[in-house]
């Protein structure tokens, strides 16, 4: 079954005081997330992303289409006590400690009272809070922050985890600890929604990606299956110091280490830089492909190409 | 999405309900209070102090109290007349919040010196109250001319004059003040000097209440005249016919009178025995002092109800 | 439900103590102290009157302020910083989450009132050394106080959702002090003629009639009030104050949270 199912959910604003002007923030947009995936929604700032998480959570109303969460209606409380939310660059109520804020939203989940504060120890512990357990979050960092967010995300123990940039403002290890707790919820059975801009994070974690910009969805898929397609690179390697100019002219990358010089030219225009190396006599050393990144077909997908929704 | 359809029909209907609700209660609380504003003024032991506390907004405030001593009189007013107790308090407050307010020293002038049922009955405050008027406004002629209205009203003819004189020396006077303080000496109890000032109150005030006092006291005073010139002719009658006339139709076949005679509101005069003539409606003639029916006694004062 | 309900009030009533909100009970202390002690050594006369309409005062203008300062925010804050969206992403009702904001704040005013009425009653048995019968008064009027902070309340938190708050703090306050005198708004609105009477009666009636919770010069001179008023003025608090939450939901319900 699809844990999340996005049937054509469009937003529209307005804008402008007098004379309202329509302002498109999301097209019609399907999407289909199965059960036990973690699925990265990706795009630039502005993209949509937020605006389609928050539809999701019921914090902003839908100008068409709809969706479900686990089979449920979008403001079904037996639903919502099985999401978990993380929203972008979160802010708490920072006169309560953390164990204070923990058992608040545990409160207002519904979970049972007395094994709430059970529950509360180990999310903290688990998050690595544990040493913060009474310290009031205005005193928190910005790391910190992040950590009791996840923390009130996954508390209730939701089946399905929904995080807003689940990265922003952490240092390398703060983004690596996350990274594992992810892929811990997916090993427990949740399905985890996140969208991102950065990624290297969702090409490690994801097993499906939707790529979407100014509003439109421009690509979902298993991250394999979506960079296979991408027209990419090769890697040439030969002995000398000197770049023949049919390569130069490609306009490609070119590093001179010791007295070998590599070069990394499109694949298309492999064979002609075989040529070009081989009319200057250069001993070729290797030729190899570079693995195609995500980068690229995000990159691929946000030129302004009429390409077909690939839809699954 | 029901739920949140039922939600806004659930909240909607609550408002509906709540408001209308609260809007009937209002209307009864009203009811109750009715002269809860008015009684406040009885527990404002220091004007001076309410001046303070309203923080420079006393202008608004004396406005909020001005509408309360309109409401107050009109009130009563329609039920009849009464003693008028909060009257006092209320016109002194408002005066003391804006003293430039000059309507409420004329209001004050009228209906505070006026007996009941038709005003509070307290000359010596509505003195007080024009006289304070005319500290803070020295350059208002009407002042002088409401307080020179009291003491005439209570008979104190020199007092008048004085006022009127006073009144007279400032430089945009109307110039009927100085015809009065000379009236006012000489004839001070004459009917034409009493014509003269309502005539003068009934021009220059621009309030509905006095406009009307001044016209019954006009009116009262035609009845006073015409009361007095028929029972000279009856007199004349009795000369002739060496008895008085039984009707007013044997003066009007002796030739003294054209036709029935008729007072200010339309009903005819009645003649009695003896040549004297009342009026038939007394109660929509107050202030007149000639043709009352013997033993007359103005009816609300019969119903004895509880002064206010 | 209602559980939700109680514990967003519960720790909206926390949120406001740890504001330090609870400190203007200082500043009351002093102030009562001190006029209690002044005016016991001047011997005037009437040390009853000024405490009590001083202590009643007080009273209603610091609890104004707090109702207006908090309630504004209550919504509006909440949006701001975002720690709206953490909550209705769980099973917590829009109205529910409005409920609960507002027993919080009355609580925490109910809370305050009490303590400022112990300092009145205080400096009443300072400056008189007894309590009358006729101080019972004094408890109708503070009963009276409290029902003119759960109708701000109320306000304060309509205003809150859905406008910034500095144009909430003067809505609120405008209320506040036309409902004071709405017994001679509609007073004025009898006397006027035409359209204007139309407009004037009908803002009469809907503005909070708070005139007619106002009682303190009345008990400072010991003028008893009637039980019918107590009970009428119950009701209307209560429906009033529905009606107001009433369309605070309607609004929230349907507000997008950018």
């Amino acid at each position: 079954m699809a844990a999340i199912e996005i049937l054509g959910l469009e937003k529209t604003y307005s804008v402008g005081f007098w004379r309202k002007r329509p302002k498109r923030a999301l097209h019609p947009l399907h999407l289909a997330i199965e059960d036990g995936e973690i699925f990265g929604f990706l795009g630039p700032n502005g993209a949509g992303k937020t605006t389609t998480l928050k539809m999701l959570m019921g914090l902003v109303f839908p100008s068409g289409g709809g969706a479900r969460i686990l089979g449920m209606d979008l403001d079904d409380p037996r639903m919502k006590a099985q999401i978990g939310f993380l929203p972008e660059q979160p802010y708490f109520y920072d006169y309560l400690t953390a164990r204070e804020l923990l058992t608040y939203y545990g409160q207002l989940s519904g979970v049972d009272s007395r094994q709430l504060p059970r529950k509360v120890d180990s999310t903290l512990e688990r998050v690595g809070l544990r040493d913060a357990t009474d310290v009031q979050l205005r005193k928190f960092s910005k790391g910190m922050l992040q950590r009791a967010g996840i923390a009130q995300a996954i508390l209730h123990d939701p089946k399905v985890v929904f995080l807003d940039e689940p990265m922003s403002g952490l240092d390398p290890m703060g983004r690596r600890e996350v990274r594992s707790l992810i892929e811990q919820l997916k090993a427990e059975g949740k399905t985890v929604f996140f969208s991102t801009h950065i990624l290297s994070d969702a090409e490690a974690l994801c097993d499906r990606v939707a790529v979407i910009n100014l509003g439109q969805l421009r690509g979902v898929g298993a991250v394999a299956e979506l960079t296979s397609g991408v027209r990419g690179k090769v890697e040439i390697v030969w002995q000398g110091t000197s770049v023949p100019a049919a390569i130069k002219s490609l306009g490609a990358e070119t590093h001179v280490a010791g007295d070998t010089t590599r070069a990394i030219i499109s694949e298309q225009h492999q064979d002609a830089a075989i040529e070009a190396v081989r009319r200057e006599t250069l001993r070729l050393i290797s030729v190899t492909p570079v693995r195609v990144s995500l980068e690229d077909y995000f990159m691929a997908q946000l030129k302004p190409s009429p390409e077909e929704v690939v839809a699954r | 999405m029901k739920r949140t359809q039922r939600i806004a029909a659930a909240a909607s209907a609550t408002l509906v309900f709540s408001l209308a609700a609260s809007t009937l209660l209002l209307w009864r609380i009203d009811q109750i209070r009715s002269t809860a504003t008015l009684d406040e003024a009885l527990y404002v032991t220091s004007p001076k102090l309410l001046k303070r506390l309203s923080l420079g907004y006393d202008g608004l405030l004396a406005d909020i109290y001005w509408t309360r001593v309109v409401q107050y009189y009109g009130a009563m007013h329609r039920d009849g007349g009464g003693e008028y107790k909060l009257l006092w308090p209320l016109l002194n407050l408002t005066a003391q919040l804006d003293p430039k307010l000059t309507r409420t020293y004329e209001f004050g002038g009228t209906f505070l010196s006026s007996k009941p049922p038709m005003g509070a009955g307290l000359p010596d405050r509505a003195v007080e109250l024009v006289e304070y008027g005319i500290r803070e406004n020295p350059d208002n002629w009407h002042l002088y001319y409401d307080l020179g209205f009291i003491h005439y009203d209570q008979k104190n003819y020199s007092a008048a004059a004085d006022a009127f004189l006073r009144g007279s020396e400032l430089p945009n006077a109307h110039p009927v003040l100085k015809m009065l303080a000379a009236r006012m000496a000489e004839h001070g109890g004459d009917i034409e000097t009493a014509r003269m000032m309502w005539t003068t109150t009934y021009e220059d005030s621009s309030d509905k209440d006095i406009r009307e006092n001044a016209l019954l006291h006009l009116r009262a005073l035609k009845v006073d005249q015409d009361v007095t010139a028929l029972e000279h002719l009856a007199e004349v009658y009795k000369q002739k016919f060496k008895v008085f006339p039984l009707s007013f139709r044997d003066m009007v076949v002796a030739g003294l009178l054209k036709g029935i005679p008729v007072d200010p509101t339309g009903h005819e005069y009645k003649l009695e025995p003896g040549g004297k003539v009342i009026v038939s409606n007394p109660d929509d003639l107050p202030f007149i002092v000639k043709g009352l029916p013997p033993g007359y006694v103005p009816s609300d004062i019969l119903k004895s109800k509880p002064a206010k | 439900m209602s559980s939700r309900i109680w514990h967003i009030a519960s720790n909206t009533f926390r949120e406001a103590v740890r504001d330090r909100v609870l400190y203007n009970l200082i500043a009351f202390a002093l102030l009562m102290s001190g006029a209690a002690v002044l005016v016991g050594q001047i011997s005037i006369g009437i040390e009853r009157l000024v405490v009590i309409n001083l202590g009643l005062t007080a009273i209603s203008l610091f609890g104004l302020v707090i109702a207006i300062f908090i309630g504004i925010g209550l919504v509006s804050k909440e949006i701001d910083k975002r720690t709206l969206y953490t909550v209705l992403s769980r099973p917590v009702r829009r109205w529910e989450f409005i409920a609960g904001k507002f027993f919080g704040l009355s609580g925490t005013l109910v809370v305050n009132t009490f303590f400022m009425a112990i300092g009145v009653f205080i400096a009443l048995l300072y400056v008189s050394h007894h309590l009358t019968h006729a101080d019972a008064g004094v408890l109708v009027a503070l009963y009276f106080i409290i029902l003119q902070f759960v109708i701000l309340t109320a306000l304060a938190l309509l205003f809150s959702s859905f406008s910034s708050p500095l144009l909430s703090a003067v809505f609120a306050f405008s209320l506040f002090v036309i409902g004071s005198f709405a017994e001679d708004l509609r007073g004025f609105a009898r006397l006027s003629h035409g359209i204007a009477r139309w407009l004037a009666t009908g803002a009469a009636y809907l503005v909070p009639n708070f005139s007619a919770l106002n009682v303190v010069s009345q008990v400072a001179h010991q003028v008893s009030v009637s039980r019918q008023l107590i009970a009428y003025n119950t009701a209307y608090a209560v429906l009033y104050t529905l009606a107001v939450l009433s369309a605070t939901a309607l609004i929230f319900e349907r507000r997008n949270l950018k």
